[in-house]
């Protein structure tokens, strides 16, 4: 089977979406990934890399009801599917398997 | 405390539609946290940055399984309106070609218009002084008409030097110009050039190629344009080289000028000589400077204003310069006035009271039928496209079924007809580009295509969008109006008015093609009429060759008798003027009886003995000049109109009399029928033709008739080689010189019944259409009454009568229109033809046989169609 390629930031979206429970939507998202990585995180690529993992099928969004806040707006909330936990194991399943086969004096050396 | 309300808007208008909503509230709680974050300041440049990012097309459109919403001017829906005009376009491939053909004729039509007006008003805009040069001209007025003239007398140059050097930075004079023979060694040929002040190259601001413009300062110098140095001298430079003038002087080329273009005053100014040649060349110039002689009207004057004077106040000053000057012809009110450049190819022509008759009413004139063949064609596509949008009720009862809105439908009809425009816009211009050389020879023009003009480009994408969005309107208004319910059930009917306004319109269409036709018919019976006329000589086999050579001057027997000798010639005379013009006017005649305040003005014309036989003049009374009476050598004949103009009826009350001018006493042999010399439209003047063997300009020569005129002319030609072995032969048809007398109006009545056709032809693509469109929604009609009992001819009258009578009403509003406005323009020619009745009945015929023919066609064929079919159709 062919593996799928996930970009790192899209596998931190997909993995803060997973965090987040019911309350993953775009400001959410880039909050969290804000407080957790320490870094700027731009809203519009968060926006848009949202946008595409549910194109590929790793997300499903649904529409909020409206409240008071943000001027009556709606939220989009995501959920992780089937395939995008399927897709974010393999990914870590990848990633356990490189460390596993890295050798101990390896590492030290790149460390040194 | 808010985002930047503009970059909300900005966000709100052209997101993607699809995730508007949330970006729109989520944007809004970043912001949020953006102010409490970072501050404000820079909370905002966070938000334009990302309201930037989110701007489509720089983000990704969301692609969703869910129905995307609508919005306007989305790609898919811009793709199914063009596939749906398309589509329309190629289903009905005839309408689709009246219609995109017709309205391309009619732009090309009134672009052909513009360029030609363009080209008129860009005249005379080559040189760089366009707007401070004048012509000196002067008025006289004599039994309450005014007359002007460009004939100025010499002393006037000094004096406006002089006493008005303030105003003045030149002041060029000018001899006419006239035929000459330039040669270098023996490539001789005959050119158009004139003497002129050594100005004249400043004030014509004429672009040197070799040279400088102070070439005219030296005596015997010359300078030439391009065409004629190139013919003389080759690609060799010709500066400093001689050139031989006339055969009679030798002159050292100091310049060469880039030619004048086409559209210009002097685009015939081949050659420019000095003044000071001139003068010091011909004594009777001489004697008229030198004696102050302000009754010799003979030159030209060209000035270039000073800077800061101005064209107005400059001419009122000059204005009573000559009659200060020649006291004696107060009687004749002389004014000197200066004519302005700007306006001598448009403004230069004045009726006997001074009011404006000249080109510019001809430029109006086809700016008017420029204006209503476009106007035709716009009006034919109009209702083409309303009559047909009818067919489109239950597209547009679909559309809004399934959700369109007015706004869509509106935009949908707008854009569909102004693809067409777009389409008709380019085809036109395709069409002037292939037609350009062709209406550069009917119009005796040298036009070139406005590519890079933005005022053409701005005018036509103007005239587009205008004519795309009116015949739009209306299926975009009307038709989107429709309940859809209504529409798809069938109750719809447009009801009974629908039609009125391309009832209208068509008969708005015909009035202009019926006007234009009888303007046409009548234009060309007044050329005819002028052309019949009876002109009192034989112009058959006469042609005419100027004397310019001193050689042929003084050999009057030789020549004469060498050219009989020949047997090419029957008859020889001289002239001072060849029989198709007349230059020379004069007073100062006593005769008896004559009233001591009468002041005469005749034609004068000085001939040899054998000009009547040359020419075939006919007499109504005395005799022709005989060498066989010794007192005919100071003989005089005289034409009718000078006899009624003395105040006698009988040629015998004048034959014998005496008439004094000049200190010669001439005696009166003959009265001749009038002898037509000037201008076709205008009543022959009284003329004077007195035997005068020294007053010769032109030889006149009748060929033999028996000869073929090759023949005849090789012979001829060589008699002349011999005699005048430095100038080459060219002679000129009387009949052809004739000929040229009716160019202007010819030029105007071809263009004008282009035009005319141009404008029926586009009527006629209109009725077909409307006709074809009619008999195909009274299919079921046609084919109910065939059933019932109806013959072909009944249809066929059923169907034509509608458009008859639009035709008639048309003709009606038509005709008195047309006879007022042609009225008005034959009170211009003093010899005009009639209009009958007959020429209004012929082109209301011509007008009913037209749209007979254009609309049986449809009648009859929608009339043979069989009822079972046209009935089973739906």
């Amino acid at each position: 089977m062919k593996r799928v390629f996930l970009g790192e930031f899209e596998e931190v979206v997909l993995l803060t979406v997973a965090i987040l429970g019911e309350n993953a939507y775009a400001v959410t998202v880039t909050q969290e990934l804000e407080r957790k990585t320490g870094r700027l995180v731009g809203f519009s690529s968060v926006h848009t890399t949202l946008q595409r993992m549910e194109q590929k099928g790793y997300l499903t969004s649904v529409m909020g009801g409206a409240t008071a806040e943000r001027g009556g707006r709606r939220k989009r909330f995501f959920v992780v599917t089937a395939l995008g936990q399927k897709v974010l194991l393999e990914v870590k399943q990848v990633r356990d398997d490189l460390w596993n086969a890295l050798p101990q004096s390896g590492f030290q050396l790149s460390k040194g | 405390m808010n985002p930047p309300h503009w970059a909300a808007r900005l966000l709100a208008r052209f997101a993607d539609p699809n995730t508007s909503e949330e970006v729109q509230g989520d944007l809004l709680e970043m912001y949020d946290h953006w102010v409490q974050t970072v501050g404000v300041a820079r909370a905002r440049r966070h938000y334009i940055l990302n309201v930037f990012k989110l701007l489509r097309p720089f983000a990704r459109d969301k692609k969703s399984r869910e129905y995307s919403k609508t919005y306007l001017a989305s790609p898919a829906m811009i793709r199914n309106y063009f596939k749906v005009a398309l589509r329309n376009l190629t289903k009905n491939k005839g309408y689709s070609f009246i219609n995109i053909g017709g309205l391309a004729a009619g732009m090309a039509v009134a672009m052909l218009i513009g360029l030609w007006i363009h080209d008129e008003f860009s005249f005379n805009k080559y040189h760089q002084n366009y707007d401070r040069v004048a012509k000196v001209m002067q008025t006289v007025t004599a039994d309450g008409t005014k007359h002007y003239g460009e004939y100025m007398p010499a002393p006037l140059g000094n004096e406006l030097r002089t006493h008005y050097g303030a105003d003045f930075r030149y002041i060029v004079m000018s001899s006419f110009s006239g035929e000459h023979i330039v040669a270098n060694g023996e490539k001789k040929f005959t050119r158009k050039g004139t003497y002129m002040s050594e100005e004249a190259p400043e004030l014509f601001s004429l672009k040197m190629l070799s040279g400088t413009r102070s070439g005219l300062d030296e005596p015997y110098s010359i300078m030439l344009s391009e065409s004629v140095a190139k013919v003389l001298f080759g690609n060799a430079n010709p500066v400093g080289k001689i050139v031989r003038l006339d055969n009679a002087m030798n002159l050292k080329v100091t310049g060469v000028y880039e030619d004048l273009p086409y559209n210009t005053e002097f685009r015939d100014l081949t050659f420019i000589a000095p003044w000071d040649l001139y003068v010091a060349t011909q004594s009777w110039v001489k004697s008229a400077l030198d004696n102050a002689e302000w009754d010799n009207n003979s030159w030209q004057i060209l000035a270039q204003l000073s800077p800061k004077a101005d064209m107005a106040q400059v001419s009122e000053k000059i204005r009573h310069i000559k009659l200060k000057h020649s006291p004696q012809t107060a009687y004749l009110k002389p004014e000197v006035f200066l004519h302005p450049m700007e306006k001598w190819h448009l403004y230069s022509g004045w009726d006997s009271s001074g009011n404006i008759n000249a080109r510019i009413q001809y430029v109006w004139l086809f700016g008017i039928i420029g204006t209503f063949v476009l106007l035709l064609a716009s009006i034919n596509f109009m209702n083409l496209s309303t009559a047909r949008s009818e067919k489109r009720a239950k597209e547009v009862g679909i559309r809004k079924a399934i959700g369109s809105l007015r706004g869509q439908l509106i935009g949908q009809f707008l854009s569909e007809s102004l693809l067409v425009v777009a389409c008709a816009f380019v085809l036109s211009i395709a069409l002037v580009v292939l037609l350009l050389p062709a209406f550069n020879v009917l119009a005796d023009k040298q036009i070139d295509f406005l590519w890079t003009n933005p005022l053409f480009w701005f005018a036509g994408i103007a005239f587009c969008l205008i004519t795309g969005v009116i015949s739009g309107s209306y299926p975009a208004l009307y038709l989107s109006s429709f309940q859809p319910v209504k529409v798809l059930k069938g109750t719809f009917s447009l009801g009974r008015f629908a039609a009125v306004p391309r009832k209208v319109l068509v008969v708005l269409q015909f009035t202009v093609s019926i006007t234009l036709i009888i303007g046409t018919i009548i234009v060309y019976r007044q050329i005819q009429h002028a052309k019949n006329r009876p002109i009192g000589y034989d112009r058959n086999g006469l042609i005419t060759v100027n004397i310019n050579t001193p050689e042929l001057y003084n050999q009057y027997n030789v020549l004469r008798g060498s050219l009989l000798e020949t047997g090419a010639a029957v008859e020889m005379s001289t002239s001072s003027t060849a029989p198709t013009q007349n230059s020379s006017n004069n007073g100062g005649f006593e005769w008896e009886g004559k009233d001591p305040n009468f002041k005469d003005n005749f034609c004068t014309v000085g001939v040899t003995h054998d000009f009547g036989k040359t020419v075939g003049w006919q007499f109504v009374g005395g005799r022709d000049f005989s060498r066989s009476f010794s007192t005919d050598s100071t003989g005089m004949v005289m034409n009718e109109a000078a006899l009624k103009y003395m105040g006698y009826k009988q040629p015998a009350e004048m034959i014998g009399k005496y008439m004094k001018w000049n200190g010669v006493t001439y005696t009166v042999v003959g009265v001749i029928k009038d002898m037509l010399m000037d201008s076709p439209f205008e009543p022959v003047r009284p003329a004077l033709f007195m035997v005068n063997y020294g007053w010769a300009n032109v030889i006149n020569i009748k060929l033999n008739p028996a000869m073929s005129a090759r023949e005849s002319l090789d012979k001829i030609e060589s008699v002349f080689q011999k005699l005048s072995p430095g100038s080459p032969f060219d002679f000129k048809f009387a009949d052809q010189q004739f000929a040229t007398k009716f160019s202007t109006e010819e030029r105007i009545a071809r263009l004008a019944s282009v035009f005319a056709a141009l404008a029926v032809m586009i009527s006629c693509l209109g009725l077909f259409g409307l006709a074809s469109f009619t008999a195909e929604q009274r299919t079921k009609e046609i084919g109910i009454r065939k059933v019932l009992g109806a013959t072909v001819p009944n249809l066929w009258a059923l169907l034509s009568k509608d458009f008859v009578l639009l035709v008639i009403v048309s003709c009606a509003i038509s005709i008195p229109l047309a006879w007022y406005f042609l009225n008005n323009w034959l009170l211009s020619y003093q010899y005009r033809t009639e209009i009958s009745w007959w020429i209004f009945a012929v082109s209301t015929l011509g007008a009913l046989v037209i749209t007979l023919l254009t609309v049986s066609y449809q009648a009859i064929r929608a009339a043979l169609l069989d009822p079972v079919k046209s009935l089973k159709t739906e």
